[in-house]
C-alpha cells in the first residue's frame, strides 16, 4: 500500500490534525502581538479583554477545517480497512465519524457564547486534536488503536478541562478527571492485555471466535470486566462518575459541552463494537429470571445503578452544571440499555439515544454559558427570570430540557420509545422489563429537576442582584451567530423529534 | 376534514407567538371557533360513519418501526372532538381579560387543545401518545404561571401523576408493541393477545389512564391541581384532560384487552363507586368553591368509570355521553367560580355567602343555578341522561353497586346545593348597610355571556335530546369487542 493511498482513506484525520496546527499558529502569532500590547499599557492593572478579532478569526478556521473534514469522509470509498482493522472505513464508521464531526463543529461555535478564555488558539487547537481522537475511536476495529484514540481524546479533555487559570475549580476538575480516567485507562489496558493474552490477536472481529473458553472463565470474566471499567468511565457510568460533576461544573462550559457530546457519542459507539462484535460469545442474560454470567449483565447493573443514582441526586442539586452531569448519569444509565439488548437493534437505539442526547446537551452548555458570562455564575438562581432578559435563550433551553425529560413531540420522547421498545423486545417473555421499569420510573424522577430549572426561567423574578455583565441583545453582533447555533440545535431537536426517521433509518442502514 | 382541527389549533398556537399582544385573543378565539366549527360540521354530517374507526389519514411515518401518521374518527372520538371544542371555545371567553403575557397563555392553551385533538383522532398507538403526552407540559405552565393558590406545587403535583400515568401507559403500550408487533389500532382491535399478557398489561395500562381520568386513590392531582389553575386552565382540566384518560381507557385499554377487562371489571367497579361516594362526602365540608368544583369533578368521573366498568352497550354509551356532559358542565362550573373569584377575590365560601352576590351579578347566579342543576342531575339536563343510562346499564352487571351509588348522588345534589347557597344567595347577616358597599362591581362581560351561554345551551340540548349523541356513540360501542351480553 502506498503512502498515497493511506494517506486518502485517512484524509479526514489529517485535515482536522492540519487544522489545529494552523489554529495553533494563528492563535500564537496574534496571542503574542497582543500580549505585548497589553504589558505596554501602563498604569493600574485593568481586566483585559481580548478583542473579538482574534477567537474570532480561529473559530472560523476551526469550524471550516471541521466542514471540510467532514466532506472528506462523504467523498470517502465505502468500505475499507486498514492494518488488520486499525482503521476501518464502513458505513456505521462515515455516519459517527460525521456526527461526532458535527458535534464538535457546534461546540467550536459555541465556544464564544461563554466567557472568553486566554490562548484562544490554543485551546481550540487541542479540541481538534480531541477530535482526532474521536475519529480514530470510532473508526477502528482494534483493541490498540482504541486505546490509543481513548488516550488521545482523553489527554486533550484533560488540559481543555483544566484550561481556564482563572478559576481554581477549572484545575480542581482538571486534576481530578486526569487522576480517575488514568487510572480507569490502566485498568482498561490491563483488561485490554488479558483478553489479548486469551486470544492472541487484538482484532476485534478475529476475537470473537477465538473467545472458546466458557463464559465463566475467570481469567475471561476479569477480562472483559477490566476493559468494561474505562468505557464506563469514559460514558460516566455509575459507579465510575465521580468525576463527572466536577468536571460538568468546574470546567469550561465548551469543554463540559464537548466532553457530554463528542466524546460520548464516541465511546458508546466503540464500546458497542467492542461488546457486540468482540465479546459477542460471552454476551450472557440480563432477564430478570434466567440471568447468564456475561457482559450484559454488568451492562445491566451498571444501568440500573447509573439510572437510580444519576436522578436522585441531581434531584438536590442548585447549580445546573451539577445537575446536567447527574442527568448525563442517568441518561448514560439508559443508553446502556439499549447495549442489554445484545442485538443489533438495540445497537441502533443506543447510537440514537446518545447522539440526540449529546444534541441536547451542546445546546443547553450553550444556553449556560451565555448565562454564565452574563451573571456570573450557573446555579439555578442565576437562571431566574431568564426568559425576560431573553426569550430565546429561554425557549430554546425549554425545548433542551424537555428533550431530555422525554416529552413530546422533542427527540428525547422518540429515542426514549424507541429504546425502551427494542429492550422490551429483545428478552423472551419481557426479560428487561424490570430495567424498563426501572428506566420509566427514572424519567419520571428527571422530570421534576428539569421542570424546576424552566420553573425558575419562566416563572422566578431575577435576582434583584444579578450583576449583569453583558446586554443582551439579539441584535448585538457578537452573539449573533452563537444563538443562531442555539437555534439551530433547538430546531434539529425538534425536527428528530418529529421525523425520527431520518436518522434511524440511516443508523440502521449503516449496518448492511 | 376533521383532521384539520389539530392542524388549525396548531397553526393558530404558533402564529399567537408572532402577534403584538392586543391580537393573541382574537386569534385564539378564531382557531378555536374554527375547531369548533369544523368538529360539529364532521359530527353533524349525513354520510360519516359513526360505528366504524374510519380512517382518514394513513401515511408512514417511522416506516422502519412500524408507525404510520394515521387519524380515524367514529362516533365516540366525534362526540369529544365536539365537546373539545365547546370547551376550548368558552375557556376562551372566560379568558378575555388575562392581562399577563396573553399570549403565552393562549399558546399553552391551544396547545392542550391541540393535543387533545390529535389524541381524540389518533388512531396509531404511538401517535396517539406522542398526542397524550405532549398536553402534560403546556398544563404545567398554564398553573404555574397563570393560576392561583398554591400553584406552583399545585401544577408540579398535576404534572407528576399526569407523567405517572403516562409511564403506566408506556409500558403498557410496548407490551403491546412488543407482542403484537404493530401500533395501528384498528389491526390491534382484531389481534387476540396472549391471555397472560392481557391479565397484567390491562391493569397497567388502565390505571395508568385512569390516573389522568381521576379513579380514586390516584385522584388526588385532580382538586389540586383545579384550585391552583386559572379560570381557562381548570376548564380545560375538567372538560377536556380528564376525558383524555378515559377515552384512552376505552379505546385502548378496554377496546385491545376484553379478557383483562373481564378479569379486573369488578375492581374498577369498585373503585368508581368508592370514588364517586369519596369525592362527593369530601366535598361536601369544603369551604373553597373551586375544591367543591374538583371534588365533584372526581365523582362525576367516577360514573364514566362505572360505566365502563358495566361493559355493556347501555353502560359503555352513558359512560361516553357522561364524558361529554361532564366535559361541558365541569367546564361551565369552573368558568362560574372563575367569574366570581375575578371579582370577589375570594372563592371562600364562607365569605361569599356574605356578599348577597346574586344581586350583584344576576347573570352569574342565574347560570350558576343553571349548571348546579346540571350538576346534579335534574331531568332536562344532559348530566341526568348520562348519569341515568350508565345506572340502567350497571345494574345488569353489578346491581349492589347502583345502590350504593343512588346514595352518592344524593351527596352530589347536599354538596351542590350547598355551595350555590353559600356563594349566591348567602343570607345577609350583617343588615344592609355595611356590606352593600362591598358588593363587587361588574356584571358578566360579553364574552363570558356568551361562553356561558354556549355551554348551557350544550347541556340543555343534550340533555332534551340525548338521541342527538346516542345515536352516533352507541353504533361505535356496538362494533367494540369486550361487550358483555
Amino acid at each position: 500500500m502506498s503512502y498515497l493511498e493511506l494517506l486518502k482513506l485517512a484524509a479526514p484525520e489529517a485535515i482536522v490534525v492540519l487544522t489545529a496546527l494552523m489554529v495553533l499558529t494563528i492563535g500564537l502569532v496574534t496571542g503574542r502581538r497582543q500580549a505585548g500590547a497589553t504589558v505596554s499599557v501602563a498604569g493600574p492593572p485593568r481586566v483585559a479583554r481580548p478583542p473579538d478579532s482574534t477567537p474570532g478569526i480561529c473559530a472560523l478556521v476551526a469550524a471550516l477545517g471541521l466542514a471540510v473534514a467532514a466532506g472528506a469522509i462523504v467523498r470517502l470509498p465505502g468500505h475499507a480497512m486498514l492494518f488488520h482493522g486499525m482503521l476501518v472505513i464502513s458505513p456505521l464508521n462515515s455516519l459517527f465519524q460525521i456526527i461526532c464531526l458535527v458535534l464538535a463543529f457546534f461546540t467550536v461555535l459555541l465556544v464564544r457564547s461563554s466567557r472568553p478564555l486566554p490562548n484562544h488558539g490554543e485551546y481550540l487547537a487541542i479540541l481538534l486534536l480531541g477530535t482526532v481522537g474521536l475519529l480514530l475511536l470510532v473508526g477502528s476495529e482494534e483493541l490498540l488503536m482504541i486505546f490509543i484514540g481513548l488516550e488521545l481524546t482523553g489527554l486533550s479533555l484533560y488540559i481543555m478541562t483544566a484550561f481556564d487559570k482563572t478559576e481554581r475549580a477549572s484545575a480542581e476538575a482538571g486534576m481530578k478527571y486526569f487522576l480517575f480516567g488514568s487510572m480507569a485507562s490502566a485498568v482498561t489496558l490491563f483488561g485490554l492485555s488479558l483478553v489479548y493474552g486469551l486470544t492472541g490477536t487484538t482484532s476485534l472481529a478475529e476475537i470473537a471466535p477465538r473467545l472458546t473458553t466458557g463464559p465463566g472463565a475467570p481469567l475471561l470474566a476479569a477480562g472483559i470486566i477490566m476493559s468494561l471499567i474505562g468505557f464506563a468511565f469514559k460514558v460516566a457510568a455509575a459507579p465510575f462518575h465521580l468525576w463527572a460533576p466536577d468536571v460538568y461544573q468546574g470546567a469550561p462550559v465548551s469543554t463540559a459541552a464537548f466532553i457530554a457530546s463528542g466524546s460520548k457519542v464516541a465511546s458508546f459507539v466503540v464500546l458497542g463494537k467492542i461488546v457486540l462484535v468482540g465479546f459477542a460469545p460471552a454476551n450472557g442474560s440480563a432477564a430478570w429470571h434466567a440471568m447468564v454470567g456475561g457482559w450484559t449483565p454488568i451492562l445491566a447493573l451498571l444501568a440500573a445503578l447509573s439510572i437510580l443514582l444519576g436522578n436522585f441526586v441531581a434531584l438536590v442539586q442548585k447549580n445546573v452544571r451539577r445537575l446536567l452531569a447527574y442527568s448525563a448519569v442517568a441518561h448514560g444509565g439508559y443508553t446502556l440499555l439499549g447495549l442489554v439488548t445484545a442485538g443489533r437493534e438495540g445497537f441502533s437505539a443506543s447510537l440514537f439515544y446518545t447522539t440526540i442526547y449529546a444534541v441536547t446537551l451542546v445546546g443547553a452548555f450553550g444556553v449556560v454559558g451565555f448565562v454564565r458570562r452574563e451573571t456570573g455564575g450557573d446555579d439555578l438562581l442565576h437562571f431566574a427570570g431568564l426568559r425576560d432578559r431573553s426569550p430565546l435563550l429561554a425557549g430554546c433551553m425549554a425545548i433542551f430540557m424537555l428533550s431530555l425529560a422525554g416529552l413530546p413531540p422533542l427527540a428525547g420522547f422518540f429515542g426514549k420509545f424507541y429504546l425502551f421498545s427494542v429492550a422490551l423486545r429483545a428478552g423472551e417473555n419481557h426479560g428487561l422489563l424490570w430495567l424498563v421499569v426501572l428506566a420509566l420510573f427514572g424519567s419520571l424522577i428527571s422530570l421534576y429537576y428539569y421542570l424546576i430549572v424552566l420553573k425558575v426561567i419562566f416563572l422566578d423574578e431575577p435576582m434583584a442582584t444579578a450583576p449583569v455583565l453583558e446586554d443582551y441583545e439579539l441584535g448585538a453582533r457578537s452573539h449573533f451567530l452563537p444563538k443562531m447555533t442555539l437555534l439551530v440545535l433547538a430546531a434539529a431537536v425538534l425536527l428528530l423529534g418529529i421525523l425520527p426517521g431520518i436518522l434511524v433509518a440511516r443508523i440502521l442502514a449503516s449496518f448492511g | 376534514m376533521i383532521a384539520w382541527t389539530i392542524y388549525l389549533t396548531f397553526a393558530g398556537a404558533v402564529f399567537l407567538l408572532l402577534l403584538p399582544r392586543p391580537l393573541a385573543r382574537w386569534v385564539a378565539l378564531a382557531t378555536t371557533a374554527g375547531g369548533l366549527a369544523i368538529g360539529a360540521t364532521a359530527f353533524f354530517a349525513r354520510q360519516t360513519d359513526f360505528a366504524h374507526f374510519t380512517t382518514i389519514v394513513q401515511v408512514p411515518w417511522v416506516p422502519t418501526l412500524g408507525m404510520n401518521y394515521h387519524l380515524a374518527v367514529d362516533g365516540i372520538s366525534l362526540t369529544m372532538i365536539l365537546v373539545t371544542g365547546l370547551t376550548a371555545l368558552a375557556a376562551v371567553l372566560f379568558s378575555w381579560k388575562v392581562e399577563t403575557r396573553p399570549n403565552e397563555f393562549f399558546f399553552w392553551l391551544l396547545l392542550v387543545v391541540a393535543g387533545s385533538y390529535g389524541v381524540f383522532l389518533s388512531a396509531d398507538l404511538f401517535l396517539f401518545f406522542v398526542f397524550y403526552e405532549l398536553v402534560i407540559v403546556p398544563k404545567y405552565f398554564l398553573i404555574a404561571i397563570w393560576g392561583s393558590t398554591n400553584k406552583e406545587y399545585g401544577a408540579m403535583k398535576l404534572t407528576l401523576y399526569s407523567f405517572l400515568g403516562g409511564a403506566l401507559v408506556f409500558i403498557g403500550i410496548l407490551a403491546i408493541y412488543t407482542s403484537a408487533g404493530s401500533l395501528d389500532l384498528p389491526q390491534l382491535a382484531r389481534f387476540s393477545f396472549d391471555p397472560w399478557l392481557q391479565t397484567w398489561a390491562f391493569p397497567v395500562l388502565f390505571l395508568g389512564f385512569a390516573v389522568l381520568g381521576g379513579i380514586w386513590p390516584l385522584h388526588t392531582w385532580a382538586p389540586t391541581g383545579h384550585v391552583a389553575a386559572p379560570t381557562a386552565g381548570s376548564m380545560l382540566l375538567a372538560g377536556i384532560v380528564m376525558k383524555l384518560g378515559a377515552y384512552g381507557a376505552l379505546r385502548v385499554a378496554l377496546n385491545l384487552f376484553p379478557l383483562g377487562f373481564q378479569v379486573w371489571s369488578k375492581w374498577i367497579a369498585l373503585l368508581a363507586v368508592i370514588g364517586i361516594i369519596y369525592a362527593a362526602a369530601v366535598a361536601l365540608r369544603q369551604s373553597d368553591l373551586k375544591f367543591v368544583i374538583g371534588y365533584s369533578s372526581v365523582s362525576h368521573m367516577g360514573f364514566v368509570l362505572l360505566g365502563f366498568a358495566a361493559g355493556n352497550l347501555l353502560g359503555v354509551s352513558g359512560a361516553v355521553l357522561q364524558m361529554f356532559s361532564h366535559g361541558v358542565i365541569g367546564a361551565l362550573l369552573f368558568a362560574l367560580a372563575g367569574a366570581i373569584y375575578y371579582r370577589t377575590h375570594t372563592r371562600n365560601l364562607n365569605d361569599l355567602s356574605t356578599m348577597r352576590l346574586s344581586r350583584a351579578m344576576p347573570f352569574l347566579a342565574v347560570a350558576f343555578v343553571a349548571a348546579s342543576a346540571a350538576s346534579m342531575g335534574i331531568p332536562g339536563f344532559s348530566g341526568f341522561a348520562a348519569e341515568i343510562t350508565i345506572l340502567i346499564g350497571t345494574w345488569k352487571t353489578f346491581p349492589s353497586a347502583v345502590g350504593i351509588t343512588g346514595v352518592g348522588m344524593v351527596l352530589v345534589a347536599a354538596f351542590t346545593l350547598r355551595a350555590l347557597k353559600k356563594s349566591f344567595f348567602g343570607e345577609d347577616r350583617f343588615g344592609h348597610g355595611g356590606h352593600e358597599t362591598h358588593l363587587p362591581e361588574g356584571a358578566a362581560t360579553l364574552a363570558e355571556q356568551l361562553g356561558a351561554s354556549l355551554l348551557i345551551f350544550a347541556t340543555l340540548a343534550v340533555g332534551l335530546y340525548p338521541k342527538l349523541l346516542l345515536d352516533r356513540i352507541m353504533p361505535a360501542v356496538e362494533t367494540m369487542r369486550f361487550l358483555k351480553p
